[in-house]
C-alpha cells in the first residue's frame, strides 16, 4: 500500500494542476481523453467538453464524440442518425427507448453512451432481416399493435428480448414480461396478441 | 446541458477509492436512479465515477452460513441466482417487483441501498436479514450493520470517499422462514405505497422469533422492533393476529404524498403483517 501512495500522488497533483490551470492535456489525435494515475494503474478520464466514443449497434461500429454526460438515447438519435428510440418519459418509466445491450434490453435513457461502450447493442432498425420485417414486426402489424405508433420501436425491441428469453409465453407471462413499455393509445390487446403470434412463428422455425 | 462533465472509468476497486479520496465525483453503477434524476435536470453533477466495470464488486458467492453479495450485482443476477433462490427468497420476490425487466437489467444491489430511498424494494429484505455492509474506501474496509445504515431521509453513514462494496446476508435456515409484500398501484413501475418482508422462525404456530423490516413508512427502511418483540415466543392465534396489526400500523410513521396516504400505509401495513401470520397459521395446519 505504502509504496503505492508515491505514484498516486503524483497522478493526483497532476491531475489537480490540469484542473486548477484549465488545461487539457491531451494525446495528440484524441480529443478530450486522458489518464490519470489512480493507486497505481492509468485511468481513463473523459472530458470534461466532448469525448470520443466507439459504440457497436446492429453489429456495426459507430463513432462519435459526445460528452460524457450524454445517454445512450441521446447519442443514437443526436449524433448518430439512429431515431427509432424514442425519447418520451426520459426517467426510465415507459420503454419508448428500450434497446437491447448485451442480450438484455434496457432503457437507452438511462445508460450513459460512454457506458455503452464496448456492448453489443440492438435497436428497432437492426430487427429487419434484409427485405423482410422480423416476425415481431410481422405480428404487430397483423395484430394491430399500434395506434400512433410512438411507443411502437421500443415495444417491438422490449418483445424482441422477451421472445428471445421466453420463447413459448403464457399470456400472464408477457404481461409481466412488458409491463415496462407504456402505451397511452392502449394497444396493449394487441401487442400481447402480437406477441404469442410471434412466440407461434418461432416454434415453426423461424429465428429472431 | 452543460458542457464540462467529466467521467472517470476505473477498472480496480483501488482506482476507484483513490479517484474518490480526491474529488466530489459522482458515483454511478447502473444509473436507473441517478440518471432520472438527471434527465429530469433535478441533479446536475459534472464530474462522475463510473464503477460499472469494476469487476471486483460483482459476484455472489456462499460463504458457509451467510451469502456475499457484490454491490453490483443486478436485480437480475439476484432474480437468477440458484443460491439465493434457496437462501434468501425474499431478495428474489423483492428483485422481481423492482421496477420492470429494462430496470432489472441494470439496476444493482448497491445502487438501491446507497440510493438511500425510504421506498427501496430492497431495503426491507436486507433490514429482516439483519444484513451486513461491507463498506470500503482507501483506508481500508470496514463492517457495518445495514440496520445502522440510514441516519435520516436520503442520508447514510457513508463517508465521502467510501463506495459499499458488498453485502452479506445470513442464509435462510430450513426451520426459518421469509416473506415479501409490496403494495403499489401497478405490478410494474410502482414505487411502494407499503412494502414488508419478514424474517422468523416459527415452531407449528409458535413465533420463536420474528423481525420485520417495512419501506415507505417511514423516513428510511425501518425495522419494526416494538411489534417483534410483542410477538417473540407467542402462539399465533387471531387475537395475537389483531394485536399485531394495531401495533405495526401504531409503529410506523408514514406520510400523506403523492402516492398514498398517512391512514391508507398505517392500514395496509397492518393487513400485510397479519396476511403473514395468517400464512404460517395455515402452513403449519394450526387451526385459528
Amino acid at each position: 500500500m505504502s509504496d503505492e501512495k508515491k505514484p498516486d500522488k503524483q497522478g493526483l497533483s497532476r491531475r489537480g494542476f490540469l484542473k486548477a490551470s484549465g488545461i487539457s492535456l491531451s494525446v495528440p489525435l484524441v480529443l478530450n481523453y486522458r489518464m490519470v494515475k489512480a493507486a497505481g494503474a492509468e485511468v481513463k478520464v473523459l472530458g470534461p467538453g466532448k469525448a470520443p466514443i466507439q459504440l457497436t449497434i446492429n453489429s456495426k461500429p459507430f463513432t462519435a464524440e459526445v460528452e460524457p454526460r450524454v445517454t445512450l438515447l441521446e447519442a443514437l438519435r443526436n449524433d448518430l442518425d439512429l431515431t427509432g428510440a424514442k425519447r418520451v418519459c426520459d426517467r426510465a418509466t415507459c420503454g419508448a427507448c428500450t434497446v437491447i445491450m448485451d442480450g438484455k434490453p434496457v432503457y437507452s435513457c438511462s445508460v450513459l453512451a460512454i457506458e455503452a461502450q464496448g456492448k453489443k447493442i440492438t435497436t428497432v432498425e437492426g430487427l429487419m432481416q434484409g427485405e423482410r420485417l422480423h416476425p415481431v414486426q410481422q405480428a404487430f402489424v397483423d395484430n394491430d399493435a399500434q395506434q400512433c405508433g410512438y411507443c411502437t420501436p421500443g415495444f417491438v425491441v422490449a418483445c424482441k428480448a422477451f421472445l428471445d428469453k421466453n420463447p413459448n409465453p403464457t399470456p400472464e407471462e408477457v404481461k409481466r414480461g412488458l409491463g415496462g413499455n407504456l402505451c397511452r393509445c392502449g394497444t396493449y390487446v394487441g401487442v400481447r396478441a402480437a406477441v404469442l403470434q410471434a412466440s407461434r412463428g418461432r416454434k415453426g422455425g423461424q429465428r429472431g | 446541458m452543460s458542457g464540462n462533465s467529466t467521467a472517470h472509468s476505473p477498472r480496480s476497486l483501488d482506482e476507484a477509492y483513490e479517484i474518490l479520496s480526491h474529488t466530489a465525483a459522482k458515483v454511478i453503477a447502473g444509473g436507473t436512479d441517478l440518471m432520472v434524476l438527471m434527465n429530469a435536470r433535478q441533479l446536475d453533477a459534472e464530474e462522475f465515477l463510473d464503477i460499472w466495470r469494476i469487476d471486483e464488486l460483482r459476484g455472489i458467492a456462499d460463504e458457509g452460513d451467510a451469502l456475499r453479495i457484490g454491490a453490483l450485482a443486478t436485480y437480475t443476477d439476484l432474480i437468477r441466482s440458484p443460491i439465493i433462490q434457496k437462501y434468501a427468497p425474499a431478495l428474489v420476490a423483492a428483485s422481481r417487483m423492482v421496477g420492470a425487466v429494462q430496470i432489472q437489467n441494470r439496476g444493482t444491489l448497491g445502487g438501491n441501498i446507497v440510493n438511500a430511498s425510504p421506498a427501496g424494494d430492497s431495503l426491507p429484505v436486507l433490514a429482516a436479514y439483519d444484513a451486513e455492509l461491507e463498506i470500503g474506501s482507501r483506508r481500508g474496509l470496514r463492517r457495518l450493520d445495514f440496520n445502522q445504515f440510514y441516519t435520516g431521509y436520503r442520508r447514510t453513514a457513508l463517508e465521502a470517499d467510501e463506495l459499499v462494496v458488498s453485502v452479506r446476508v445470513p442464509k435462510l435456515k430450513a426451520d426459518e422462514r421469509d416473506f415479501f409484500c409490496k403494495v403499489g398501484t401497478r405490478r410494474a413501475q410502482a414505487i411502494s405505497k407499503t412494502v414488508m418482508a419478514v424474517k422468523a422462525k416459527t415452531e407449528n404456530e409458535i413465533l420463536e422469533w420474528i423481525r420485520v423490516g417495512v419501506g415507505s413508512v417511514a423516513p428510511t427502511v425501518v425495522r419494526a422492533y416494538k411489534t417483534e418483540s410483542l410477538l417473540a415466543g407467542r402462539a399465533i392465534t387471531a387475537d395475537l393476529v389483531e394485536q399485531a396489526r394495531q401495533s405495526i400500523s401504531l409503529e410506523v410513521s408514514p406520510i400523506t404524498d403523492l402516492r398514498s396516504t398517512e391512514h391508507y400505509r398505517r392500514r395496509v401495513t397492518g393487513n400485510v403483517l397479519a396476511r403473514f401470520l395468517r400464512e404460517v397459521i395455515d402452513s403449519d395446519g394450526a387451526g385459528i
